[in-house]
């Protein structure tokens, strides 16, 4: 499962030429507004034909601007989900759902059917109409709707962009159970770090219609050079921890290869795998280990790079057993420990720190 | 309906008739033509905008007299489908083309607002969902601009049932044949005597127009809301 995209496409006053393979998981399509992100996934969908190009999923040529091969949208089967979830308001939420499965020859049995709307949350509202949803349940249903017409893709265009806070977090949890339990292979579009560092296996970053940046999401969320991309208060790595126990004061015990984390209000059983981001402006980094000290995470790691920016701050990154932690603090800082690539060090970071919003399912490779 | 005398009830039986098929008959040729100047972007858009619109504004004398040039027995169009067997001039068939015509640009304007309050990002939703632009068009936009449908149509079913210029013109004032309410109106008038059943017909006409509109409004509304899901 494969998507490979080559595009230029000349807008007035800007240009896009970006080119990336998406493999299976969720691969983030990151960058600023007007970054030109969803112009791709509209040529990918045919919504938009590119002036040159090519797209391709699996084997099959969607666009190739060199045969002038191009697909109409319907026949491309790629499920696309928008930002404002775009339910036909005259069906019913179930004939929404069905809507996908009138044309389409790929017809999803009733047990497909159920599986869909008991992972998505949806089965109690059937016999509503779209009018009568919150936006949480729209853009869910609008999901299910995307999934239900068997897609060989699934692209998702800032689906939680125009949702509020409360309601983000209400969805996150459904977007990884689609990324674990499903095998499509989505193409998610977001500005938004945490949503990003929650959910991508790999991560394309595109900057004024130009791809600055693709890979592993653990690596391309540890890299420093790309902080000024992410935004100094966005930056932060993803840490893979196994859940050890759950504590009776509320706090979960995980363990990294060099330690323990203790987090509040993990729901993961125990033995599952999480993801943890953690902002550089969260950790503060130490010589010595330091005692009497309220903070309850310390990890053990060697400075792998120090990165100074044009203010006071810089950019520490940290080897902690086999990866990678970012720690944002002052230059002052930098210079009285004289830290500098291969010294030992310890991270430390406070428990309340971490937001729930950025603990999630691993759903790495 | 015994107070309406028997060529009094043929006029509005006739009338009745022919604005079902000219409203029946234009319907389809009206959303069609809506759509094409809503969404489409094609050469002559302007014209056809124009010649819809052309009834609405010229003297219905001059639109009947020009469907006389055109479709009478000795115009070229008429002519051809003479061969047919297919004679508008002085039928039933002719005060329905006539009214149809003059109502289409009522009918074409209420349905291409409707179309064009439709979000285009819906019906580009749907062809995500593996609809070709036909059954997007069946089962998106249609069902949307339903309201917009029924207003246009009643609209134009009222305007038939009114029309006089282009119809007297076109195919006359025949008892029976082709003479429709306003024809009988305008007829009674011109004999002594007549004003009693001219009355009468006025209130017909009247009550034909009040029902219409007043079924339009609620139908519109109640269609309106259910299409909204409201």
């Amino acid at each position: 499962m494969s998507l490979s995209v080559s595009l230029q496409h000349r807008f007035p006053g800007f240009d896009l030429d970006v080119a990336f393979k998406a493999p299976s998981g969720v691969t983030a399509l990151f960058g600023q507004s007007g970054s030109g992100k969803t112009t791709v996934v509209q040529a990918v969908a045919g919504l938009l034909r590119p002036d040159a190009g090519h797209v391709a999923v699996n084997e099959q040529v969607l666009f190739d601007s060199s045969t002038k091969r191009w697909l109409a949208p319907h026949k491309r089967r790629i499920g696309y989900v928008f930002q404002e979830g775009r339910l036909f308001p005259h069906l019913s939420v179930r004939q929404n759902l069905h809507y996908g499965q009138w044309f389409g020859k790929h017809r999803k049995g009733d047990a497909e059917f159920q599986h869909i709307i008991g992972m998505l949350g949806i089965a109690p509202l059937l016999s509503r109409r779209p009018a009568a949803l919150s936006g949480g349940e729209k853009q869910r249903v609008a999901i299910g709707r995307a999934l239900l017409s068997s897609p060989q893709l699934l692209l998702m265009d800032e689906p939680l962009a125009a949702l509020d806070e409360e309601r983000k977090s209400e969805i996150l949890p459904y977007l990884e159970r689609l990324r674990d339990e499903t095998k499509i292979p989505i193409v998610y579009v977001s500005h938004t770090v945490v949503e990003i560092a929650r959910l991508a296996t790999t991560i394309v970053v595109i900057k004024n219609g130009k791809l600055i940046r693709t890979g592993p999401a653990s690596e391309v969320l540890g890299d420093p050079a790309l902080s000024p991309a992410l935004g100094v208060r966005g930056a932060g790595a993803v840490l893979s921890a196994q859940v050890v126990a759950h504590h009776a004061d509320g706090l979960t015990e995980l363990s990294v290869e060099t330690g323990q984390l203790y987090l509040p209000r993990i729901t993961s059983p125990v033995g599952a795998w999480i993801r943890v981001r953690i902002a550089a402006q969260d950790v503060m980094l130490a010589l010595k280990q330091p005692e009497d000290i309220s903070a309850l995470n310390m990890l053990e790691g060697t400075v792998r790079e120090v990165r100074k920016g044009a203010g006071p701050g810089a950019m520490v990154v940290i080897t902690v057993g086999d990866q990678t932690l970012l720690s944002r603090i002052t230059q002052r800082s930098c210079d009285a420990l004289r830290l500098a690539p291969g010294i030992p060090c310890y991270a430390i970071m406070k428990s309340v720190a971490v937001a729930p919003d950025d603990i999630g399912t691993s759903g790495f490779a | 309906m015994d107070w309406l005398g028997p060529q009094e009830w043929q006029a509005v039986a006739l009338s009745l008739r022919v604005s079902l098929w000219a409203t029946l008959v234009s319907l389809p040729l009206g959303i069609f033509v809506a759509y094409a100047l809503a969404r489409w972007h094609f050469p002559g858009k302007q014209l056809l905008n124009g010649i819809v619109h052309l009834p609405l504004i010229m003297p219905p004398v001059v639109t009947g007299y020009l469907l006389l040039l055109t479709l009478g027995t000795q115009g070229p169009v008429g002519g051809l489908l003479q061969n047919f067997g297919i004679v508008f001039a002085f039928r039933w068939t002719g005060a329905a083309v006539a009214a149809g015509v003059m109502a289409f640009p009522l009918l074409v304007r209420a349905v291409r607002l409707s179309i064009e309050a439709v979000d285009p990002n819906l019906e580009q939703a749907a062809s995500t969902l593996g609809a070709s632009s036909i059954q997007v068009f069946a089962t998106v936009t249609l069902p949307l601009i339903l309201p917009g449908i029924i207003v246009g149509a009643i609209l134009a079913f009222a305007k038939a049932m009114g029309e006089f210029g282009a119809t007297i013109t076109f195919v006359s004032n025949i008892p029976g044949q082709t003479q429709t309410l306003p024809s009988a109106i305008y007829a009674f008038l011109q004999v002594p005597g007549g004003e009693g059943s001219a009355i009468r017909l006025v209130l017909v006409s009247v009550a034909v127009a009040m029902t219409a509109l007043l079924l339009s409004e609620l139908l519109a509304v109640r269609v309106a809301r259910w299409v909204r899901g409201t």
